[in-house]
């Protein structure tokens, strides 16, 4: 096996044209329609890491109705001026989960769709975390604990400019253990960065083991108050209520938020769900062909 | 004996920066609880909406200015030596140099005569590390002169920067018309026995040192080498060539500094003898002199070397 024999991809209604603006950026697409999509991303997630022999499964299926919700209905971008000065911010802080976002920027027509098999090969813009060189990548990541303060310098830019672009960060749960996390978690509010929203994807699991077992974050929701952000709660698979979720956190003045959305790792595909073995670990040829058989 | 009027480098930095913060809106300064030390209080003061302190905590410092600079702005972060460049380098390696990001880090209280902080705060590590980060361009000016040209001149250059500064006043070795250009070595004294590179707070000690040993009949040549990354390599290839021996000079541990720096640059193009006056180890308490005497980084220490590069000298030396 290898990559000439993965399967090709199987295209559904709801997959936009790869190059082009995408339909979606001018219509934005339904909650059913919305599901459609994460179907779609998942399984290019999954050919992805198949075809790339490596990468991060567990992570890159928990992030993708977050990521899907993001780039279909809240972020204001344009795929074909990815530089645009006043664009909505995202940023992957859990650079590791990049064929997530990858998955999405081809799905959004940033790059073609075709460009997602040279994932982690020699001479492509897909590396193995997230780089800049990318187009639609904000950030370049691979150390954790970074994103926060990155996008924490994106909201302070955007005040001095006085534009109304707004950051998003996505941060792992495991994550959190870094302490410079809470370095910027403390800088956001001591500036009251409203223009500022962090979604943990709390998925429980971090490279090793559970994060409980790794290192305790709980009150999680708790340290976030104390440290002075607004606090909201989600389903973090749950389209309507992530959406409000953003809505919210878009319109609440004076402090950044954080949207902690509960999240199960490997979502989407029965034997990666909830099971750490997955994290890091490349599907077998069996799994992959079982996998895609319930994204179907 | 020659002697050289004092001026602080930082001073000379904070006043600069606050001119070009005048002439360019997109400059933003960051700090980390230092600046009074600093001299970033100086932007601060005249721009509070374009200054932000973070309070000592130069990891999340770092990734905020690789933001900024992300989003169009000319960041310059601004602490101590031992806290800009140690403390966060995994910052400065993935959100900086990485993604080549417009970030200008100009640190103080480099080098040792910090003094009497004591080793935690003596930065002898901070030129190795710069260099080792791929794409950072390294300045280490030699006096205040030359630190408001080197700090126009990283504001005015587009990629990652580190300007290196001290604590207390070193010798100015520059007249006012002197034109400070990046990347190309700095002939101060011409001669023809031993080279000397040296850099930083050590160029004045170096001049002194070339001066008096030509009173014992060798012929020194000086050079300021205030950029370190990317490094001269025509000017060692061929100092190497007409002096026959080269003596580094610097205040900064041995391995991975100036020295380490030239040696690699003379191993490739012309090997000649070569000695290295630098910091053998870590240091202690003291005062910036008591300092400088006993860690080897003297006048007489710097002599000493000249005589050991100038007996071992490689002759013929070529075009002689």
């Amino acid at each position: 096996m290898g990559p000439d024999s993965a399967p090709s991809i199987k295209k559904n209604a709801s997959s936009t044209e790869p190059s082009g603006v995408s339909v979606a950026a001018s219509y934005p697409p339904s909650i059913d329609e919305l599901e459609g999509i994460a179907k779609e991303l998942r399984r290019k997630v999954l050919r992805m890491i198949f075809v790339a022999g490596s990468g991060h499964q567990g992570g890159s299926l928990s992030e993708i109705e977050i990521l899907a919700s993001l780039y279909f209905r809240v972020l204001r971008i344009d795929p074909q001026n990815p530089g645009w000065a006043s664009r909505d911010r995202f940023i992957l802080s859990k650079s590791h989960a990049c064929p997530g976002l990858y998955a999405v920027l081809a799905q959004k027509g940033f790059f073609l769709e075709d460009e997602l098999d040279t994932f982690r090969k020699i001479n492509s813009r897909l590396q193995g975390h997230a780089h800049i060189k990318t187009p639609g990548v904000e950030m370049s990541g691979g150390s954790l604990g970074q994103g926060l303060s990155f996008g924490l310098g994106c909201a302070l830019s955007a005040r001095i400019d006085s534009d109304s672009y707004h950051t998003y960060v996505l941060l792992g749960d495991g994550e959190c253990d870094e302490g410079q996390i809470w370095e910027g978690a403390m800088a956001a509010a001591h500036y009251g960065l409203d223009n500022l929203t962090v979604i943990v994807d709390r998925n429980r699991i971090q490279n090793d083991r559970f994060t409980d077992e790794v290192m305790k974050l709980e009150p999680f929701a708790d340290k976030w108050k104390a440290f002075g952000w607004n606090v909201l709660k989600t389903d973090g698979h749950d389209f309507a209520s992530l959406i409000n979720a953003f809505d919210s956190a878009r319109k609440h003045p004076n402090q950044p938020t954080v949207i902690i959305a509960d999240t199960v790792k490997g979502k989407g595909i029965s034997f990666m769900e909830n099971n750490p073995a997955f994290h890091a670990s490349p599907p077998t040829e069996e799994d992959y062909n079982k996998a895609m058989l319930e994204l179907e | 004996m020659t002697s050289f009027p004092m001026a602080s480098t930082r001073e000379a930095y904070g006043k600069t920066l606050l001119d070009i913060g005048r002439s360019n809106p997109d400059v933003v300064v960051l700090g980390g609880d230092l600046n009074k030390s600093t001299f970033t209080h100086l932007f601060a003061q005249e721009f509070p909406d374009r200054f932000f302190d973070f309070g000592p905590a130069e990891q999340n410092i770092m990734s905020v200015a690789a933001g900024l600079a992300a989003s169009g702005k000319i960041p310059f972060v601004s602490t101590f030596a031992v806290f800009g460049m140690c403390r966060p380098f995994d910052q400065l390696r993935l959100n900086i140099a990485q993604p080549r990001l417009n970030v200008k880090i100009v640190c103080t209280h480099a080098g040792i005569i910090t003094g009497e902080d004591g080793m935690s705060a003596h930065s002898i590590e901070d030129i190795s590390l710069a260099c080792s980060l791929p794409g950072f361009n390294v300045i280490a000016p030699s006096d205040s002169i030359e630190t408001i040209q080197a700090v126009k001149a990283a504001s005015e250059m587009d990629g990652p920067v580190y300007i290196r500064l001290y604590r207390t006043a070193i010798p100015v070795v520059h007249d006012d018309d002197y034109v400070f250009s990046f990347g190309k070595g700095d002939l101060i004294r011409n001669g023809t026995g031993v080279t000397l590179f040296a850099t930083g707070s050590m160029v004045g000690n170096s001049l002194i040192a070339a001066q008096e040993i030509a009173t014992e009949g060798i012929d020194c040549r000086v050079i300021n080498m205030h950029t370190l990354s990317p490094l001269d390599e025509e000017i060692i290839t061929l100092s190497a060539k007409e002096t026959g021996a080269i003596v580094t000079v610097e205040e900064h541990y041995i391995h991975g500094g100036l020295g380490s720096l030239v040696a690699q640059v003379t191993g490739k193009f012309f090997p000649v003898p070569l000695e290295m006056v630098a910091l053998k180890g870590y240091t202690e308490s003291g005062k910036p002199d008591e300092l400088i005497e006993k860690y080897g980084l003297g006048i007489k220490d710097i002599k000493f070397a000249i005589k050991n590069a100038y007996a071992r000298r490689t002759l013929p030396i070529a075009g002689q």
